[in-house]
Parts: structure tokens; C-alpha cells; sequence
């Protein structure tokens, strides 16, 4: 059931449109990101949401009412605001207490309902404190319990794990997550980290220079992503330019300049002939240092050489060539990592990825690769081509410890 | 340490010097002439004495006492609301229209002080301008006196004071964080209860500075009702200057100026007091929980 939904919803300033034909349906009880580099407009959606700005066109439905024109003081949804705004000067009580005072609710169910909702965020025992005697932690829980206490029919939260450090942000996402299963309230949750909203919510609207990139599940947004914007900047991914050859029912050959020629499965449909992009996560290829046996069909093998390895602890990165390539690939760290022969810099490798584990774009946009890990820039000091091709023939049986020491910068 | 200690104290005591000579000595010399009697020839007599104070039993003082404690008051009640707004404008405009607010704020001051009393004795004059457009509105007849009156005194008072109170206002409302209010709204406030359950506890320091600063001069104001005043407006101000200039009366001058410091200071040593108990408590409560 739709709670809350944004109309065509335009909003300029100036000759700047922040906001262009926005329309977005958020479901009753879910968490509901708006995730976005800063100046996509996600703020200022929520603010439109909350009454503090009014858009140029469009309307705001909330539950079946249009809101648009309503001050914020009467609208049912209620804001945590990014540096929290509480009141300085009141205790947390007070502060808590507010939004049911202006509500005009009488000193005895007051009293009864705060203790509730300071239990319910976990701060009892800090009423009488001021808000400048507590940690950012505390201060974002009584924000969040102010806000709640009115029950709104929706939440909306700007950015409010911004202020706080890597660890509590990550706690604190853990403990929304809770309270929004506690309360049932509709979150609409702005962020500009991917890694908040892919784990909180239950549906995300990407939003890039004022209009939705694309809207799905966290899932839908990171495997089927359906332009290179979603693609590298949820994650990180390939991007492959090519062009299909030979297409045999549901899979084709992808023809890539300079490239190995890639069987895909043709989730888009494309003839032969017809150019597309394609992304490949990172930990869809395997690294190995050996040539993997028992290859299924529809199975790609690629020979390469490691250029760039970040260790991460639970996985590491490699930048392996390619040709003229780099591709990105990550290698998930199940064994004991101190006992295996670890690929290091300069190694050849196999890189192995299935057919149906690349996505096709609708849309490809060069400037995207910049939002990558590592961009593949063109300043790459360049190798001769048969020097390069001469060092992978002559290990391609697998690596030993002398193509280590035979790496070129 | 020591030397950090001391140098803290070398850069204070200029300060304290100042002070204790220019300031605490002679508030202490009015307090004890208040005790001194008089001699014939307008001087300090030898001796101590309580007749001063009897003195203020005169029935003329408590009328004028009063008269000066509520024009004071008043005049600084109003510059305070007319200052809270103006402050709440100023502080959110744009740094260049608000630049041209407060030179336009701040500019009279560099007429003199008694030019622009002058100018309002021009201004309220019987054969005035003002006075002749309440007469053509309906407001006042031909017989009308604006002047020579505790009401141009109050409204001369009220227009000198309102920049020392819009000052310092406005310099604690410039860093009051707007998004409170924002933030009121959201929980479901009117603009009103916001402003006055928000803005006002968030400028509240401010507005205290801007009492002291109106009430004080205020209390004291001898040019004011000596110029724009008449008989029926006198304030101890003018009684004051009236004791030291016409009967050299300087024991009962100091008399009168003790009644009006212990005025300002009993009020305002109480406050501090009662804030300090206040605080006292709540950390205490703090601390326990």
C-alpha cells in the first residue's frame, strides 16, 4: 500500500533545476532510500517532503492526501534533521516532550509517553540532560525519539549517520534498522553512502542531477543496473564496450576492441550486429593463478597480468591487464591467507567469469568510469605489446616465484 | 606554570587597576559621602550622619523615584520588543542588506548626542511638524503640548536607547542556529510558539545584556527629561544634578545616585544568584544520574 508518493515533482533555483519531473511511490512501512552524490537533490526532496521548501510544479500525496500546500507544522511526517537540531536550552525530557505539546496533549498522557520513547531509543535515565552533555550517538537517539513520538506517518531522515564515526554510523544503522521494525513507521532516507542504503532499505531510488537514475531492491540496484551511473556508483564494476556476433538463443559473443571476445547471456536481446555496454562486478571473475580445469560451457577464460593489489583483510582487490584492459577483480579470502600462495603483483593470471554473471546498460556515459575505484586513465605507462604478449606465453602454465621477480613497473 | 600563572596576572592588572581606581573607588566614596553631613559653604562637613537618608523621606522623592523606575522600565520593555524583531530580520537577510540595516543603525550615533535631543524638542515643538499632522489628522487639537512632558521623555528615551538594545541582540541572534526553528515547525509548532519557545530562550542571553545596558542609563537619564521634560517630569536624575549644581549639596546627590546603583545592583546580584543555585542543581542532578 502507497503511503507517500512525489507527482512530477520540479523544483529550480534560479536557472539551476534541482529537481526535474520527480515522481516516486513509497510503500507503507518501508524504509525508502534516496541515495545520490550531494547535489543530486535528495535534500531538497525531503524538504519539499517536509514543507520547508515548496516546488516549482508537482504535487506531494501523503496517504491519499495532497499535502504540497500545507505549512510543515501540519503535516503528519516529521524530520531527523542532519545536525539534529535539538533545542540547546531544553533538558532531553523537554525536548522529547515538544512535539506532543504542540499537540496540545495534556501533562499526564505527556508523562507517560515519554519515558516510552526514551526507552524505546535506549536513553532512559537521561532526562534532565542537555543535549550538549551527550555524545552524537545520544543526541541523533533523542532527535530520532522527538520524532517519533507523534507517530508520523512517515519519518524522514537527512543524512543522519553523516556526523558520526565509521564504527557508531555502522552501529546506529544496525539499531534504525531495529526501530523501524519496532514502530512499523515508513522511513525515507536520505544518504549519499551506498553501503547505509543498500543495508537498511527496502527500496532505493538513485536520484543524479535531479531526476531518478533508476528505483529497485538493493539487489536489483547492484546486479541489474540499468545505466553505468547505478553501475559504478553503487559498487564497484568493468565497464566493457561491444559489439554482438553470433547470437545462439539466449547468449551471444560480445566483440571488444582489443579485448577477448566475451559469451554473455543477451538479457537485452540485442541482434547481431547492435553495439551495447556491458558491467562485470569485480568478485564475479575468480582469480587463479593456475588454469582452472573443468571449464562448463558458457564459461569465459581470460589470461592476464596483476598490476595493482589492494589486501582488505577479507578480500583484495586486483587490477590485472588484460590486453589494453585493466579489469577490476576481487578474490574473497576463504582459506587460511597466511598459508596460500598469495597473488601478488606481476603474476600472470587466469581470470575465469560465467556467461550469465555480466549485465547489459541501457545507458553508458564515459564521465561514470571516473566514479570507479581505480579509473582506467590514459597516462598508463604503455608496454610493448609483444614484449607484454611474450612474458604471458611463457607462463601460462601457472605461476612460479621467478615471474615475481621479473615484474616490470 | 608559574610563569604562565604570572603572566596571566601581569596582563590582568592593568585592567584591575583601572578598575579599582576609576571604579570601585569612587562608587565606595558616593556610598560613604552619602553619610557625611554638609557644611555652609556647599563643601563635605567632618563627621557622620544618618540625617541624608532622612532626608529621602522627603514627600516629593517617592513620586519622582517612582516616575524614574517606570519611565525606565517601560522605555526599556519597549526597546527590547521592538529590538527582538529587528534583530530576528537582521540576522537572517543577506550579509549585504544587512550590512546597510546596521550602518543605518548605527550612523545617528555619530551626531551628537544632544543635537538629536534638540532635533525631537524641533520635531514634538507646539508650532512642530509632527504636532501639526496630529492636528491635521484629527489626533490633537491647536492646545496640544507634545513636549514638557514624561511622554516626550519616554519616546525621546526609547528612540535613544533602541540601538543599545538591538545590538546586542542582534550579535547573539546572528549565531542562533536557524534550523531550530525549522526544526519546531517540523514538530508541529505555529511560527509563534516557535519563535517564542525557541528563538526567544536562544537570544535570552543577549537580551538580558540589552536590559542592563537600557536599564541603566535609563534610570539615570538627566538629559533626556532636563531638555524634552518639564516640572511634572523630573527624574532623579535631575534631582541629583539639581543637589550637586544649584545647592551643592553633595552628600544628598550621592544619597540619591547609592538609592539608584542599589536599584540596578540588588536586582541584578539576585538573578545571578538564583541562576547560579539553578545550575548548581541541575548539575548535581547530572551527576547523580
Amino acid at each position: 500500500m502507497e503511503i507517500l508518493r512525489f507527482e512530477n515533482i520540479t523544483k529550480r533555483y534560479g536557472d539551476n533545476t534541482v529537481l526535474d519531473n520527480v515522481t516516486l511511490s513509497i510503500g507503507a512501512g518501508e524504509v525508502f532510500s534516496l541515495l545520490g552524490p550531494s547535489g543530486c537533490g535528495k535534500t531538497t526532496l525531503l524538504r519539499i517532503c517536509g514543507g520547508f521548501e515548496r516546488p516549482d510544479s508537482g504535487r506531494v500525496i501523503l496517504d491519499g492526501v495532497d499535502i504540497t500546500d500545507l505549512p510543515p507544522n501540519r503535516r503528519e511526517v516529521r524530520t531527523v534533521f542532519q545536525n539534529y537540531a535539538l533545542f540547546p536550552h531544553m533538558s532531553v525530557w523537554e525536548n522529547v516532550a515538544f512535539g506532543l505539546k504542540t499537540a496540545g496533549m495534556d501533562a499526564k498522557r505527556i508523562a507517560e509517553a515519554v519515558p516510552r520513547y526514551l526507552d524505546l531509543v535506549q536513553l532512559a535515565g537521561f532526562e534532565d540532560r542537555k543535549p550538549g552533555q551527550l555524545s552524537g550517538g545520544q543526541r541523533q537517539r533523542v532527535a530520532i525519539a522527538r520524532a517519533l513520538i507523534n507517530r508520523p506517518k512517515v519519518l524522514l531522515l537527512d543524512e543522519p549517520l553523516a556526523a558520526l564515526d565509521l564504527k557508531l554510523r555502522q552501529r546506529m544503522l544496525i539499531e534504525l534498522d531495529a526501530l523501524h521494525d519496532d514502530v512499523g513507521i515508513t522511513f525515507l532516507f536520505v544518504t549519499h553512502d551506498q553501503q547505509e542504503a543498500m543495508s537498511i532499505s527496502d527500496h532505493i531510488a538513485v536520484l543524479r542531477g535531479g531526476h531518478v537514475e533508476q528505483i529497485g531492491t538493493p539487489p536489483e540496484l547492484y546486479e541489474a543496473p540499468k545505466t553505468s551511473f547505478v553501475a559504478a556508483f553503487i559498487g564497484d564494476t568493468n565497464f566493457f564496450p561491444g559489439t554482438v556476433r553470433r547470437v545462439e538463443g539466449d547468449y551471444c559473443d560480445l566483440e571488444i576492441e582489443d579485448f577477448p571476445t566475451l559469451r554473455l547471456y543477451n538479457d537485452k536481446k540485442i541482434r547481431e550486429g547492435g553495439s551495447v555496454h556491458i558491467s562485470i562486478r569485480p568478485e564475479k571473475f575468480m582469480i587463479s593463478l593456475d588454469k582452472p580445469g573443468n571449464i562448463k560451457p558458457n564459461t569465459n577464460l581470460l589470461q592476464g597480468k596483476v598490476e595493482d593489489v589492494v589486501y582488505l583483510g577479507a578480500h583484495t582487490r586486483y587490477w590485472v591487464r588484460v590486453n589494453d584492459w585493466r579489469v577490476a577483480v576481487v578474490k574473497q579470502h576463504y582459506g587460511y591467507a597466511l598459508d596460500e600462495r598469495r597473488i601478488t603483483w606481476g603474476d600472470d593470471v587466469w581470470l575465469r567469469f560465467e556467461a550469465d554473471n555480466a549485465y547489459m546498460l541501457d545507458r553508458y556515459a564515459e564521465a561514470d568510469e571516473n566514479l570507479l575505484l581505480l579509473p582506467d586513465t590514459e597516462e598508463e605507462a604503455p608496454t610493448p605489446p609483444d614484449a607484454s604478449e611474450a612474458a604471458t606465453a611463457s607462463t601460462a602454465e601457472g605461476a612460479t616465484a621467478s615471474t615475481v621477480s621479473g615484474t616490470t613497473p | 606554570m608559574w610563569f604562565k600563572k604570572a603572566s596571566n596576572f601581569f596582563v590582568g592588572l592593568p585592567t584591575f587597576v583601572w578598575l579599582l581606581i576609576f571604579y570601585a573607588l569612587p562608587v565606595l566614596i558616593v556610598f560613604l559621602l552619602t553619610f557625611k553631613p554638609v557644611d555652609s559653604a556647599g563643601g563635605i562637613g567632618a563627621g557622620w550622619t544618618l540625617s541624608t537618608l532622612c532626608e529621602l523621606g522627603n514627600p516629593n522623592y517617592p513620586l519622582i523615584i517612582w516616575r524614574t523606575f517606570w519611565l525606565g522600565i517601560v522605555a526599556t520593555a519597549v526597546c527590547i520588543a521592538v529590538a527582538i524583531p529587528i534583530s530576528y530580520c537582521l540576522s537572517r537577510m543577506s550579509s549585504q542588506l544587512r550590512n546597510v540595516f546596521l550602518m543605518l543603525i548605527i550612523v545617528p550615533f555619530w551626531t551628537n548626542f544632544l543635537i538629536r535631543i534638540y532635533a525631537w524638542r524641533v520635531f514634538l515643538h507646539s508650532d512642530g511638524v509632527f504636532k501639526h499632522l496630529l492636528v491635521l489628522i484629527g489626533l490633537a487639537d491647536e492646545s496640544t503640548v507634545l513636549l514638557y512632558n514624561q511622554w516626550a521623555v519616554l519616546t525621546v528615551m526609547i528612540y535613544t536607547y533602541i540601538p543599545f538594545a538591538v545590538l546586542p541582540i542582534y550579535a547573539v541572534a546572528e549565531k542562533f542556529d536557524f534550523s531550530l526553528l525549522d526544526a519546531a515547525k517540523d514538530l508541529g509548532a505555529s511560527s509563534f510558539y516557535g519563535f517564542r519557545k525557541v528563538f526567544f530562550p536562544g537570544i535570552a542571553k543577549g537580551v538580558w545584556t540589552a536590559v542592563m545596558v537600557v536599564l541603566i542609563p535609563a534610570f539615570g537619564a538627566y538629559l533626556i527629561p532636563d531638555l524634552v521634560g518639564g516640572p511634572t517630569s523630573e527624574l532623579v536624575g535631575d534631582k541629583i544634578a539639581q543637589r550637586v549644581f544649584n545647592d551643592r549639596n553633595l552628600p544628598h546627590a550621592s544619597a540619591l545616585s547609592a538609592l539608584l546603583m542599589m536599584a540596578v545592583f540588588l536586582p541584578l546580584i539576585g538573578t545571578v544568584w538564583i541562576r547560579k543555585l539553578k545550575s548548581r542543581k541541575a548539575n548535581a542532578e547530572v551527576a547523580d544520574a
